[in-house]
């Protein structure tokens, strides 16, 4: 069994230790599936993972290719529909909710919509599917995505999905639930955060051989840089060995 | 009511409530009766040119792929659809040239497998419209606002943002809280496709596993196709009725199609058959190789018998039965190349 880890892997196992035992995660497709059912195998037994398309409660066998998979409802504890999932969302039951995006800017807001203009798009992505809802509904969300000047931008070219919006008290003063909004984002240069006062994206940890200099050379805004950055914790080999059975086929983490 | 914003997607799909209900005592038959036809029949007398469609199932998960092949066969054309979870069912439609206007909550991507090379062409080059953004869960809210007969529905989704821009909601000034509020407008697709696991010739109608949106889609449409996997006898519907997720008097059409949604997954009976969803996503890079896969797989085939004749027959389906129950493992040629 090999040891080493590809960025992929880190960034999963780093998703998966941010989800408490106990606590509920709404699940994309891809990554945050890897997350998720790592984190139920090993510290988060009673993670309730929910799904968009109604899987609720499952103990997930193998990764699934979509969230509407019968994998998302295997062995669960309730096979429901979207309307009941993004009520309970809406209702506050779910603590954390998994995103990745094309782009983000420095409050968190994601596009996964277009690249240019909306209505001669350079770049048509699939839109916004449940982001918007579960960026709009679950208390804190995860955002999980590559890092570069191009992903990482001061002005997005769409809003897809609500983060702090333009800073402190946006979200409130539009409408979305109190409280809520982005918790963590997690790259393959590091682990960021959101600054209390401004609510613009802070460093919290750069991963193994990377420098604060170098992440903010990769970043098209400039980020929070506070005095306590830490560096990560590589995943251990018992990690990296429940997440190559999650996924036999290296269909997220590669081969 | 204080009017805060105004999206300005357009506004597809809505009838005032009064209007729907004169439509439904009009043209919505109460009459316990066998509803049993074929597809042919089905698509000609309820899939009109210029229509509003929607499919059931969730883009590639029990999607009713032979009512889509027939619309595909029939040359329907000027179709708007609703891309509530558009995957496998949009791109085809929209590669077809059958779909040229959408309303999207998501389109245009494969989930894991990445984007739909025919159905981005399309939008990228203006050939499919799109005609309003929205989200998954603002989509299936704007059903179930039609099902309940109300004009729209208050929801927390979309505030702030491009989405809400792009898309047919406003926001008001909430008269209970003072906050602003989204609301969905009804949402009335004239045409739905939906297949199902079991469902008598009346159209009781039963769904395995999530329902995913179907239960307030199949009260949202005006007309509904109905294929199943089985017909079964009254009784099996009458000894389970807690099971039945669609009665009677909201179907058009009962068409008995086994293997109907081959290839996207039936729960409990067959897993996305992805040497076939590979073969597609492959062909369409280019505009010949997706005319090559029509021709082969829905103009050029009598049927959705032949059809699987031609995907591999029954070998294929036991195998797709198997890697469904998690007793073989999954192949994906796309699968091949995403690691090149």
């Amino acid at each position: 069994m090999n040891d080493d880890y590809n960025p992929t892997e880190l960034l999963a196992y780093v998703a998966a230790g941010l989800l408490k035992d106990n606590s509920s995660v709404f699940v994309g497709t891809g990554l945050p599936m890897i997350a998720a059912m790592l984190a139920q195998r090993t510290h988060a037994p009673n993670l309730l993972i929910i799904f968009e398309a109604g899987g609720i409660g499952p103990q997930v066998p193998v990764l699934p290719i979509s969230v509407g998979d019968s994998r998302t409802f295997h062995r669960a504890v309730s096979a429901s529909s979207m309307h009941d999932v993004m009520s309970a969302s809406q209702a506050g039951y779910i603590d954390y909710g998994f995103l990745g995006a094309a782009q983000i800017d420095p409050y968190g807001n994601l596009n996964t919509t277009v690249i240019g203009e909306w209505d001669h798009p350079t770049v048509r992505f699939p839109g916004s599917g449940g982001a918007n809802d579960v960026g709009s509904l679950c208390w804190r969300t995860i955002i999980v995505m590559r890092q570069d000047v191009r992903r990482f931008v001061e002005k997005l070219d769409f809003v897809t999905t609500p983060g702090y919006l333009n800073g402190p008290g946006a979200r409130e003063r539009t409408g979305l639930p109190a409280d809520s909004g982005p918790h963590r984002v997690i790259t393959q240069l590091g682990v960021f955060g959101f600054d209390e006062t401004t609510k613009r994206m802070q460093l919290l940890a750069t991963h193994p051989g990377l420098s604060i200099e170098e992440i903010q050379k990769r970043t098209g805004f400039e980020l929070v840089i506070p005095d306590d950055v830490t560096t990560t914790e590589p995943p251990p080999p018992e990690v990296l060995k429940a997440m190559r059975e999650i996924d036999p086929t290296g269909m997220v983490i590669g081969k | 009511m204080n009017v805060l914003e105004t999206g300005q997607g357009e506004l597809v799909g809505w009838h005032d409530p009064d209007e729907h209900r004169a439509w439904v005592a009009e043209h919505k038959s109460r009459a316990l009766k066998d509803k049993r036809t074929s597809l042919k029949d089905a698509v000609k007398e309820y899939v009109d040119n210029g229509a509003l469609i929607a499919c059931g199932g969730f883009g590639h998960i029990r999607v009713s792929m032979a009512t889509i092949y027939e619309i595909i066969r029939q040359r329907k054309r000027d179709l708007t659809l609703c891309g509530k979870t558009g995957v496998h069912d949009s791109d085809l439609l929209i590669a077809s040239g059958c779909v040229n206007r959408i309303e999207v909550a998501y389109a245009f991507g494969h989930e894991l497998r990445g984007l739909s090379p025919a159905s981005r062409r399309a939008a990228e080059s203006g050939r499919c419209e799109v005609v309003a953004d929205i989200s998954n869960a603002g989509y299936q809210w704007r059903f179930l606002a039609a099902a309940m007969g109300l004009p729209f529905i208050p929801t927390r989704v979309m505030l702030g943002t491009d989405t809400l821009k792009r898309s047919s909601a406003k926001v008001v000034e909430d008269p209970f809280t003072g906050k602003p509020i989204c609301l969905l407008p009804a949402c009335y697709p004239d045409v739905v496709l939906m297949h199902v696991h079991r469902c008598d010739r009346h159209g009781n109608a039963q769904i395995d596993g999530i329902t995913v949106e179907d239960f307030e889609l199949a009260r949202a449409a005006r007309r509904l196709i109905v294929t199943t996997e089985t017909i079964v006898d009254d009784d099996v519907i009458r000894e389970s009725p807690q099971d039945t997720i669609i009665p009677y008097y909201l179907v058009d059409a009962v068409v008995h199609v086994p293997y109907g949604a081959h290839p996207t997954l039936m729960p409990g009976h067959y897993y996305f058959d992805e040497q076939h969803i590979g073969e597609w996503l492959r062909l369409s890079k280019t505009e010949e190789g997706a005319a090559r896969y029509f021709d082969r797989y829905v103009h050029n085939v009598d049927g959705f018998g032949p059809y699987l004749d031609l995907v591999g027959g029954e070998d294929q389906l036991e195998y797709l039965r198997q890697v469904e129950h998690l007793e073989a493992p999954l192949e994906a040629p796309w699968l091949e190349e995403k690691r090149k």
